[in-house]
């Protein structure tokens, strides 16, 4: 009798494990960029998923959004997940999200993350990411910080960025410092 | 491709012309790795692009090595070899460097470095380990870019076991002068939090300070943490209800910087954030709720604006609105917003609309109703993620009215379904829909043809559910299948036929062609035919072996699926006939490959020569005799003993080995598989008669060494799987049912108001007159979808559209004609109710229409007989009476009836006359039963009002005392009662007509939906022979545990049933240390203050049971780690975890 109940606490236990796992997901699991020809421009991932999976997920998101037909929604599902896309020109935004979370909400923050790479580079377009991919990534960074929202407020990301770019020119960094913190 | 050139080409110049955008650093182009992209974009094969990369990575390998590079042209190297990364060529070689630039570059360098690094490496690569000393180093440096920098990347990625290297660094950043420093430091914190929870716990109060900070960033940053340690345990943050509340009450009042503004909606995530953090507070909790009722008013009224970000709060406030305790002018105003989001003709607001209307479903069928055409439309979307989101919609809403219309559009969509994760839920969800509803022979008409979920249609159903399913399937369906034909439904004569119906279309499956059976219903069938074919007559055993043979020749045929078909054919090999053919059979398998094969082949041999012993072996009908399963493994015990004493290690669980292992700072392990474990016990149907049973438990007892140590991965998963229909199930079952009958009765004095109000929102839908044929269509299946759901609208709707005008009609006059209607009705789940009490006693669900209604009327109205005059009362009760008077009107409704400890003598509160007085009026039956003290309810001119609880064994009763203080006669008393969360109903009235002073009321409480205090409202009114007519209304508040009674399980039917309940919450709890054992002592008082039943008590854990009247279960697990008492609750109910826990933790603070 002992031992039976025994084993049965220790199957609680298990399934408690597993429970607790569960809740460590986050909310966003990745975001990719890629042209209308399904070239990735950018790619970031919240959560750590190996190489081989990474390939897996770009080719399945780059062949089910391009085949979108037009006047559909800009959600889709995939797996246990959402995935939500826009195109700006010639470039799609795709990120993904857990189920219960917000649609819309993903939605605009693709549309603030466009708002922040519009305003650094200045009407952004296609080829100031290709040829400045760093930026971008360095923005997304100051934007979202492991599947979370980091920052919301339009200037403040963008003095970050201004202020590490001015690092470039001049690796006295007490000036700009001023700039930065206000 | 060649467009893409072009474009770049011309795109080109504008490239080259520096403009004056201080970010702006397009001069890139004409750097390396300009010419790298260019080149590539030249390209016009992939295999030209490979040689190029590799190219470039060979140089880039060069240059990175060579120790001439400086820090600036590692920079632009590890930028390109990011860029080839992107493209998926492997540039392993570099990582190290990246590594090293993060150490030694300064300013941009370095920040590329931490980039590369958060790029190639994730959180589990060794390299990570050499990062640490750089991030340290960083954090300490007074350069405020690079401390941004290091909290970055540690928040990005880090090693779990470096954690308390830099914590205390990250801590006092907390603290730092600069707002954007203290924000990264939040989020780091974060991270922590979610990768290694332990670590943190000791700044929970630094996090309090943050969520108070001046700066609106860091502020918002705390919430993430507050966000995720609320959802693990509400009851703790409760305190900080006021603050959120206020603090979205400023957001929304544009008390932020504008600068948070997005499109001039002020912060909308923080909004967001905050809204899902207060429905986790108010879930349950009426207090805490009614503290945000104002702000989410507040919030929903000012989110007006047509942009994405409004309807995303707007969403937020909605699913909040219906977590919380339920305010109805707010729930109001929530539908109309899911209705404008459901009618929006923009497709995203459409979706997110289905959604929230999924979501709300349970709470508030009728939303559904109001929506049905648009629900019907959207099931013919033509974007699949609509329809889908539909189909969930309909899954939630699915009585035994509705299933067989809600499983064809799931099997619709299945048919064309390409995706495999779908598929699985899908066929996962019909086939639970398909079980729960097969028996109720419920006819009704769609579409000119009469379906039944019967037999057949739960056969056929299945049939197309395992063809579709593919090999896809998760194995627990066709086993529950099994499961559910072998152990039958109610009458042996119904499983009969089922099992008829299945063997004779598996036969006819088995003629036609085979080819694209999957394997699994291949087995499932050999199973069926192996097991039941003997039921049918004409059916000769010959001709289900040669099938089975022909499948068994079958290549395509796996060989699972042949042991499956042996198995069968040694359940049929009768006569002469038969015998050969085994033999035939039988010497083609026994040189097999496979062993299993060879096994099965060997048994078909030598059972088909030995008929008695086959007789005993498998014998017919082996179902009856229940198999005993040793789900405890306790033959094992005598190995594991032996191991033990071997020196082998004792079991740890997982969870013990992970912490020791992060204790031991080892670097991190696997993550565990999500997947649940599959069932054995549900495989078991089969036991001896199934192959892979007997496969597996070879498999157990071979790998049994391993099974100490791995924690059960193969051993523990006996009863994993929810039993839809099972022994056990079965009950639940019925619960549902009954549950579906007290939504669907109608009270009929409702139907009037309801049945205008859908013919108002009808009208409002064009598709009205003259109905055009595919809208007539639309109606019928709307009728069909949503009958059950509330049977008067589809009166209505079934009346317009015309082709069944007779059978759904039901005039909603009342009683006389109800009953009279009532003959025609096939559905006997909503219509056998006849009388009318009955009717009048099943409360709709919904107190918004009940309160419509004429009140009075439709309750529980008990009118006294004229009289309860007070002329001749006895001496010591009238004066004790007017003694009570004075007290009476005083004392307030104390919050929490509390228990007085079950004592038999009513006497014992001497100093409460008016209890003692109140007490002896008590019917004798509920005299000396354990009750609640006798409180006030209220004091009118001439009556006074009060009421206890009495606790019984199987309910509560509640007794109301109405107490005439004058001498005048008081006529008409009319007292009607009224909850949201009980089910009220009359017992009695006052017993004895001579007692004139003092009249009795007994009602019967069975709760609803449980909550952690439920609360009875009540009108009385009376009037006196001179003057006018009087009401008063009062209220009576109950704890729930009034409701708990103790529930007497085995540990195995614990375990049973722990596996079976969905709904649960966790949370810590305080130990009381008073000198004896801390667990049992907690026990102890848990027990006696609510009513538990104490399972066992092992070590440092202990399983508790109790249930909710009526045999409404609740599972407690309680477990002593460090110091605290972790508790887990489950139960099929939902909200029931969540208040007894409050409860818990109440006794425990009371103690």
């Amino acid at each position: 009798m002992q031992k039976k109940s025994k084993t049965l606490l220790l199957l609680i236990h298990q399934l408690l494990c597993i429970y607790q796992f569960n809740y460590h997901l986050r909310k966003m699991r990745f975001l990719l960029l890629f042209s209308r020809q399904g070239k990735l421009r950018l790619q970031k991932w919240f959560t750590p998923i190996s190489e081989r999976e990474k390939k897996k997920i770009i080719r399945d998101m780059t062949n089910m959004v391009l085949a979108r037909q037009p006047r559909s929604s800009n959600f889709l599902d995939w797996k246990d997940l959402k995935i939500i896309y826009k195109r700006y020109a010639s470039l799609y935004f795709c990120l993904a999200i857990e189920s219960q979370e917000n649609e819309l909400l993903a939605l605009e923050v693709i549309h603030r993350y466009v708002e922040l790479l519009d305003k650094y580079f200045g009407n952004v377009c296609e080829l100031d990411i290709i040829f400045n991919f760093e930026k971008a990534y360095f923005i997304l960074d100051e934007f979202l910080m492991g599947g979370e929202i980091q920052e919301t407020s339009k200037q403040i990301v963008n003095r970050c960025i201004e202020s590490s770019d001015m690092l470039q020119e001049d690796d006295n960094s007490e000036w700009y410092e001023v700039e930065l913190f206000g | 491709m060649s467009d893409v050139v072009e474009k770049t080409l011309t795109a080109l110049p504008s490239l080259l012309s520096l403009d004056s955008q201080p970010g702006a650093a397009k001069l890139s182009s004409t750097s390396k790795l300009g010419n790298l992209i260019r080149g590539i974009t030249e390209l016009t094969s992939k295999h030209e692009e490979e040689k190029l990369i590799h190219r470039e990575l060979a140089s880039i390998k060069e240059q990175v090595s060579s120790p001439n590079t400086s820090m600036r042209q590692m920079k632009e190297l590890m930028v390109r070899a990011i860029y080839c990364e992107s493209l998926g060529y492997e540039a392993s070689f570099s990582y190290i460097h990246a590594i090293k630039l993060a150490q030694q570059g300064t300013g941009l360098e370095k920040r590329v470095g931490y980039l590369a690094v958060s790029l190639f490496l994730n959180e589990n690569h060794e390299l990570l380990l050499l990062l640490v000393n750089t991030v340290l180093k960083d954090l300490q440096s007074t350069n405020l870019i690079e401390v941004c920098m290091a909290l970055t990347v540690v928040s990005q990625m880090f090693p779990k076991d470096m954690i308390p290297a830099i914590l205390p660094l990250v801590e006092e950043k907390l603290n730092h002068p600069k707002e954007i420093i203290r924000r990264k430091a939040v989020l780091a914190l974060y991270k922590f939090y979610l990768i290694a929870p332990n670590q943190v716990q000791h700044i929970h109060n630094k996090f309090r300070k943050a969520l108070c900070d001046k700066d609106p960033g860091v502020m918002t940053a705390s919430l993430h943490i507050y966000l995720q340690m609320i959802q693990e345990n509400a009851e703790g943050y409760k305190d900080l209800t006021a603050s959120f509340v206020s603090i979205l009450k400023q957001v929304v009042g544009g008390k932020l910087p504008i600068d948070f503004n997005y499109h001039s909606v002020p912060a909308p995530w923080l909004q967001i954030q905050l809204i899902r953090i207060l429905s986790l507070l108010g879930k349950n909790d009426q207090r805490t709720s009614e503290i945000m009722y104002e702000v989410l008013d507040e919030s929903l009224r000012r989110a007006e604006m047509n942009h994405n970000i409004t309807y995303a709060i707007l969403y937020e406030c909605v699913k909040c609105i219906y977590t919380i305790h339920p305010k109805s002018d707010l729930l109001e105003k929530a539908a109309k917003c899911i209705g404008n989001f459901v009618l929006s003709p923009k497709i995203n607001l459409k979706y997110l609309g289905l959604k929230a209307l999924t979501y709300v479903i349970q709470q508030d069928p009728k939303l559904a109703l109001q929506h049905q055409m648009t629900i019907i439309e959207c099931l013919d979307h033509p974007d699949l993620i609509i329809k889908r989101e539909t189909l969930e919609l309909l899954f939630r809403i699915t009585n035994t009215q509705n299933v067989v219309v809600i499983v064809e559009k799931m099997l619709e969509f299945l048919r064309m379904s390409t995706d495999d994760y779908t598929t699985i839920d899908l066929v996962g969800k019909v086939a639970e829909l398909a079980e729960k509803y097969p028996s109720d022979c419920v006819c009704f008409s769609y579409k000119n043809y009469t379906y039944a979920p019967d037999n057949e249609w739960f056969i056929e159903t299945m049939n197309t559910v395992f063809s579709l399913s593919g090999d896809t399937m998760q194995p627990d369906i066709p086993n529950s299948f099994l499961k559910l034909l072998s152990e039958g439904f109610e009458s042996v004569e119904e499983d009969r036929k089922l099992r008829l119906f299945a063997v004779d279309s598996y036969v006819t499956l088995l003629k036609g062609e085979t080819g694209k059976l999957p394997q699994f219903f291949l087995q499932v069938i050999s199973w069926v035919l192996g097991e039941y074919s003997h039921l049918s007559e004409e059916l000769k055993p010959a001709t289900v072996l040669e099938l089975l043979q022909k499948l068994l020749d079958r290549k395509q045929t796996s060989s699972e699926t042949k042991s499956w078909a042996l198995m069968a054919m040694t359940k049929l090999c009768e006569g002469r006939a038969g015998v050969s053919v085994a033999q035939q059979v039988s010497e083609t398998y026994i040189s097999s490959m496979d062993t299993v094969l060879r096994q099965r082949a060997q048994e078909l041999q030598h059972l088909s020569q030995d008929s008695e012993l086959r007789a005993r072996v498998l014998p017919r009908d082996a179902d009856l005799e229940p198999l005993e399963v040793d789900s405890s493994l306790s033959f094992l015990d005598g190995f594991v003993s032996e191991a033990l004493a071997a020196g082998a290690a004792p079991y740890k669980p997982p969870h013990q080995r992970q912490e020791e292992l992060s204790q031991a700072k080892v670097l991190s392990l696997e993550p565990y598989g999500l997947s649940l474990p599959i069932s054995m016990s549900s495989c078991s149907i089969a036991d001896r008669q199934s192959p892979t049973l007997l496969s597996m438990s070879s498999g157990l007892s071979g790998d049994s060494t391993d099974l100490s140590h791995k924690g059960g991965s193969t051993t523990l998963k006996f009863e994993g799987v929810k039993r839809v229909w099972g022994k056990e199930g079965y009950l639940a079952q019925k619960e549902s049912v009954e549950e579906a009958v007290q939504v669907e009765a109608p009270s009929p004095l409702r139907s009037t108001s309801q049945q205008a109000e859908v013919v108002g929102s009808h009208s409002q839908t064009p598709t009205l007159t003259p109905t055009p044929e595919p809208e007539q269509e639309k109606q019928q299946l709307a009728s069909s979808l949503f009958f059950g759901i509330s049977s008067q609208s589809s009166v209505c709707l079934m009346g317009k559209s015309g082709p069944t005008p007779q059978r759904f009609r039901r005039k909603a006059k009342g009683q006389s004609s109800s009953s009279g209607a009532t003959e025609q009705m096939s559905n006997s789940v909503v219509f056998t109710s006849t009388t009318v009490d009955n009717l009048l006693c099943n409360n709709p669900p919904d107190s918004t229409i009940t309160s419509e209604v004429d009140v009075s009327s439709s309750k529980h109205t008990s009118e006294l007989p004229q009289g309860l005059t007070a002329a001749n009362g006895t001496c010591d009760i009238e004066a004790e009476l007017t003694d009570s008077d004075l007290k009476g009107s005083s004392p307030p409704l104390s919050g929490d009836n509390g228990l007085e400890n079950a004592d038999p003598d009513p006497h014992e509160n001497l100093d409460k006359p008016q209890g003692v007085c109140l007490s002896s009026h008590l019917p004798a039956e509920l005299s000396g039963l354990c009750r609640s003290e006798i409180t006030p309810l209220c004091t009118l001119q001439n009556l006074d009002l009060s009421a206890c609880h009495v606790h019984r064994e199987d309910t509560i009763v509640l007794v109301v005392f109405i107490t005439n203080s004058s001498d005048s006669a008081v006529q008409h008393i009319r007292l009607d009662l009224d909850s949201e969360l009980l089910e009220v109903s009359c017992v009695s009235e006052s017993p004895a007509k001579d007692v004139r002073s003092v009249a009795v009321y007994l009602y019967s409480l069975t709760v609803r939906r449980p909550a952690v205090h439920v609360e009875l409202a009540g009108t009385v009114s009376y009037q006196v022979p001179v003057g006018t007519p009087q009401t008063a209304q009062f209220s009576y508040k109950l704890p729930l545990t009034a409701f708990i009674r103790p529930l007497t399980v085995s540990t195995e039917e614990y375990g049973t049933m722990w596996l079976a309940f969905s709904h649960d919450t966790k949370q810590n709890l305080t130990l009381i240390n008073d000198g004896q054992e801390p667990l049992v002592a907690t026990l102890n008082v848990l027990r006696k203050k609510l009513q538990l039943h104490v399972v066992e008590v092992i070590g440092v854990e202990g399983i508790l049971a109790c249930k909710l009247l009526q045999d409404q279960p609740c599972l407690m697990h309680f477990r002593v780690h460090e110091g605290a008492l972790a508790v887990w609750l489950r139960s099929p109910v939902p909200d029931l975890p969540d208040c007894l826990i409050y409860h818990c933790q109440r006794a425990l603070q009371e103690h």
